[in-house]
């Protein structure tokens, strides 16, 4: 048992999913060309006002009700002011001193083991732009390039407690942030795009203690794989430096993916960010009626979702936790269900065959041609006996490939099952010939040795026959 | 030359009449412009092409039969802190020397929507900041009533109309800059409300006190102007959701009733020759019916601090976008944080160097409470004041300047000296309600000022005074020492 526990608090960015950006029209349409998105709002043009987007109010609301959160009645914006070449106006529009949502939490599970993650604050604030350097760093780059599409893209910044205690915890929290995010509609959460970012800010101290330790502040994570091992890694990083008796250097530090380490990329003092009130946008006032009206609107939430599909469908808790863990997948098993009735076969060919194959290729369901009324039909092809079930995997790929119908694709391949009696009676009197051995040992009561033979049929019909006529049609044989 | 003298709804109203063409006006002036403009120096950028053809526009339309505005053909100009779509707008700052805006500030394409041909855009205090003087980044503009003196900071615009280089102009005000140089240069200056003017294209030096205003020859020109420029833009949330009245139905000769406030502790910081205008100028709407009445506004003297801090701060914050990135001036340097600092340094003078320096130390998390927190508290105190001061009074009238044209400070005055001269204007942008200043006459040659304060959104009411004033006393129609 290590004598030193960590202490984490992780910061989300979260890009909201509103067509246009926070203060100006334009389009906030990821991957287009550079500096094709920008106005002389958004550049931070000499003279040019912006005028608060109503559906960011709206979002950022949306993402406090669901987690949790008190709602600010009135809040407003500041302005946090530093120098860099991404951030046009020499300062970032931020809620500095109201935020719009504060004092949440959310629940997460490790281990099987419920924690409650407070959440100190949801705030809004505009992205700035983006750099691309020739070569790796701005201090070291000849040139660097500026791409301000990015910039004024709606933020919410979620910031947690301290309360997070190893890798794992942190990844389960951003896992289920992500899916009340994904539910409510308040974001796109596609970190491989930059609309969920995370930073965490990590901390060891002796078990025992109140009393913090030095924090570092840890960038540039991809995935919440990574957020993990980054975590775990500075986190013996920092017990090593306390063991040698060493003190942690208060700094920002960067993930190394490749090399799975993370390096000091600055010194940070608290820089002083001179915020005050923001004169150019108007604050936010939001009545009671319509924070109420908004909270009707709240979609069930991931846990609630979980808990209704063990309650009514006999889910196992694992499963629907699996299932829930994203709106689409949920969605996905919910349609599915209208035209199956049976909640376990459809939540294993999901955890089995569905998310095997998103996984393998990275893709989202959205991206695969799989439909629920294809699955569906596909399980009654199986149910029906058509198909057995190492078939239907077969044909389940090509589904998900290329998104035809499971009975045509049946046909097609000529998949179908034998279960013509006629034609299996004549492959079994094969077999049974080929294999005295296992006749002889079935006969003398070695119950082991029909499954050798309903095998040996099976590959005679190249998994076309039904197994379960095989094996009865097999022991009538033998009987008599 | 009579045609350089005349205001803009005669103008208007001779063209509508073909006495001559918008082209001809304009010719006119633009002679004019190169004629004194050496002694003068009210632009930073003279648009002859672009005048040119915007006045034959203008006179097509007119040949067509199409309905104008009065406005339609008259030579404007345009304060170079207001963008103009494709006419460099340099705020007077060698780090803006090259700016051209791709848009049109708001209140601009309101005028130029209405016909009203842009001559080119004046000079200022760099970025608006400055004292009484003319502290600009190219060089300084002159009174047209004596060459030697600075025509009041911050605007040419006044030093244009009063010279007769357009018949009108919009400029800013953040600290009297419409109405310190309309009362130097003898001619109405007009801060409305804050909010009654869109600020969309304004370049901001202090958001929350810079408002956009004409510089006009009389009243009526001045409601036709406000007519065009008031009421709602949503691209700018500051702009109040309120609709501008017909300002011309303020166009009244009559004054009975009205009660009107003179602050005591306006008129004691006053230079004694102009504020024995005052006492003149409150007679005489004594005589026309109005009742004036000494009142104390004892938070006066707390306004110029806090607007000092206030106004520093919002700048350094504002101007820190001028960095050498996206446009403007950049000086190279090995790295980035090098070519930020020499930019800023180079591009900056030395006044708005030193009002970012103090807008950085009041945001300073060590100085913010004592410093920022505290102005913020005066200014609410201030607006109060004037809240309470309103429920008895019409309007106020007080100096337009504690001092009068042509009195330079000693440089040992310390750069806050110069701010008093300001002293009358300021507390007016921390309230954000709208003031005028109006020609009353001349002291020792010299054009003195009348500011009139109304309640927020009450300009009706100092279009009233002034039209009545100016119906009534030859002292509010001055002319200018160049001859015409």
């Amino acid at each position: 048992m290590s004598r030193y526990e960590a202490v984490i608090g992780l910061e989300v960015h979260v890009e909201l999913k509103t067509e246009t950006k926070i203060f100006c029209g334009c389009s906030t349409e990821f991957g287009q060309a550079p500096n094709t998105q920008v106005c002389p709002v958004c550049l931070g043009l000499p003279g040019s006002t912006g005028v608060l987007n109503k559906k960011v109010a709206e979002l950022a609301a949306r993402a406090g009700l669901a987690l949790n959160c008190k709602i600010g009645a009135y809040t407003w914006f500041d302005r946090k002011n530093y120098y860099y070449p991404d951030l046009p106006k020499g300062f970032q529009i931020s809620q500095v001193f109201r935020p719009i949502a504060y004092q949440g939490y959310l629940d997460i599970e490790v281990d099987g083991r419920e924690k409650r993650i407070n959440i100190t604050r949801a705030h809004i604030e505009e992205d700035p732009g983006k750099l691309i350097h020739a070569s790796g760093s701005i201090m070291t780059s000849r040139s660097s390039f500026v791409d301000y599409n990015r910039s004024g893209m709606p933020l919410i910044e979620i910031v947690s407690e301290p309360e997070l205690r190893s890798g794992a915890e942190a990844k389960a929290y951003l896992e289920k942030l992500k899916a009340i995010l994904e539910y409510t509609g308040v974001s796109d959460v596609k970190m491989e795009q930059g609309s969920l970012r995370c930073d965490a800010n990590v901390s060891v101290r002796p078990v025992g203690t109140a009393a913090l330790g030095t924090k570092t502040e840890i960038k540039n994570m991809n995935s919440f794989r990574a957020v993990q091992r980054a975590i775990e890694c500075e986190v013996d990083r920092q017990i090593d430096v306390l063991e040698e008796g060493d003190s942690v250097v208060q700094e920002t530090r960067a993930w190394d993916e490749n090399k799975g380490i993370t390096m000091s990329m600055r010194n940070k003092e608290n820089p002083d960010y001179r915020c005050f009130i923001e004169q150019e946008v108007s604050p936010i006032e939001l009545s009671d009626e319509w924070i109420k009206d908004l909270r009707a609107t709240i979609p069930e939430l991931p846990d609630a979702r979980r808990k209704r599909l063990v309650a009514e469908h006999g889910l196992p808790d694992y499963d629907a936790g699996v299932i829930t863990s994203s709106l689409a997948l949920a969605e996905f098993f919910d349609a599915t269900l209208e035209k199956f009735p049976e909640a376990k076969k459809i939540s294993n060919w999901i955890m089995g065959e569905l998310l095997r194959l998103l996984n393998a290729r990275g893709m989202e369901l959205s991206q695969s041609k799989i439909t629920p009324a294809g699955l569906a039909s596909l399980l009654e092809l199986i149910e029906k006996g058509s198909i057995s079930n190492k078939i239907g995997k077969e044909v389940f790929e090509t589904m998900f490939e290329e998104g035809q119908e499971p009975a045509q694709i049946v046909k097609e391949k000529g998949l179908s099952q034998i279960s013509d009696e006629g034609q299996l009676t004549r492959i079994i009197a094969e077999v049974i010939a080929k294999n005295p051995k296992s006749v002889e040992d079935f006969q003398a009561g070695k119950e082991k040795a029909i499954g050798f033979l309903v095998g040996q049929v099976m590959k005679a019909t190249r998994g076309q026959a039904n197994p379960g006529v095989v094996n009865t049609m097999l022991r009538e044989k033998l009987a008599e | 030359m009579k045609l350089l003298t005349l205001s803009v709804h005669q103008l208007g109203e001779l063209m509508e009449r073909k006495e001559f063409s918008s082209e001809e006006l304009t010719r006119v002036h633009l002679e004019r412009i190169s004629q004194v403009e050496d002694e003068i120096k009210a632009f930073v950028t003279v648009t002859e092409e672009a005048a040119l053809a915007q006045a034959r526009a203008v006179d097509q339309k007119r040949a067509r039969g199409e309905e104008l505005s009065l406005l339609a053909g008259i030579p404007m100009a345009i304060t170079d802190n207001i963008c103009t779509d494709g006419v460099k707008t340099t705020c007077a700052s060698r780090i803006l020397y090259n700016f051209v805006p791709p848009y049109d500030a708001e209140a601009a394409a309101r005028l130029k929507g209405a016909g009203a041909v842009l001559m080119g855009k004046c000079s200022m205090d760099e970025f608006s900041i400055g004292p009484a003087e003319e502290k600009s980044g190219f060089f300084s503009a002159r009174t047209p009533f004596a060459p030697e003196a600075a025509p009041g900071g911050s605007s040419g615009g006044a030093a244009a109309v009063a010279a007769g280089e357009a018949a009108f102009t919009l400029g800013s005000d953040t600290a009297g800059s419409l109405r310190q140089p309309a009362a130097f240069c003898g001619v109405i200056g007009l801060k409305p409300t804050y909010g009654r003017v869109s600020r969309y294209g304004l370049i901001s030096y202090a958001s929350s006190l810079d408002q956009i205003g004409p510089f006009a020859r009389d009243m009526a020109d001045l409601a036709l102007i406000l007519n065009t420029i008031c009421g709602h833009d949503a691209k700018d949330s500051t702009s109040a959701a309120v609709a501008g009245p017909d300002f011309k139905k303020s166009l009244i000769n009559d004054v009975k009733g009205l009660k009107i406030g003179l602050p005591k502790e306006y008129l004691a910081n006053t230079e004694p020759r102009a504020a024995v205008k005052i006492w003149e100028a409150a007679a005489q709407l004594e005589e026309l019916g109005a009742v004036c009445e000494e009142v104390s506004m004892p938070h006066t003297e707390y306004a110029l601090p806090a607007h000092y801090i206030i106004s520093s701060a919002e700048a350094s914050s504002n101007l820190a976008r001028y960095d050498g990135v996206r446009y403007g001036l950049r000086v190279d340097a090995d790295d980035v944080l090098n070519m930020f600092s020499k930019t800023r340094g180079q591009g900056f003078g030395d006044q708005v160097k030193t009002r970012i320096m103090l807008g950085t130390h009041v945001l300073s998390a060590a100085n913010y409470d004592d410093y920022y927190v505290k102005a913020l508290q005066v200014r609410t105190l201030i607006k109060q004041e004037f809240a309470r001061t309103f429920e008895k009074f019409d309007c106020l009238l007080t100096p337009a300047s504690s001092t009068i044209a042509g009195q330079s400070r000693k440089e040992t005055d310390g750069p806050l000296a110069a701010y008093w001269s300001k002293a009358c204007n300021i507390p007016v942008n921390l309230a954000g309600v709208p003031a005028m200043s109006l020609p009353f006459g001349l002291v020792e040659g010299l054009p003195v000022g009348l500011q009139f304060i109304a309640p927020h959104f009450g300009e009706e009411i100092l279009l009233r005074v002034g039209y009545t004033l100016q119906q009534n006393t030859e002292q509010t129609r001055l002319k200018p020492g160049l001859a015409c």
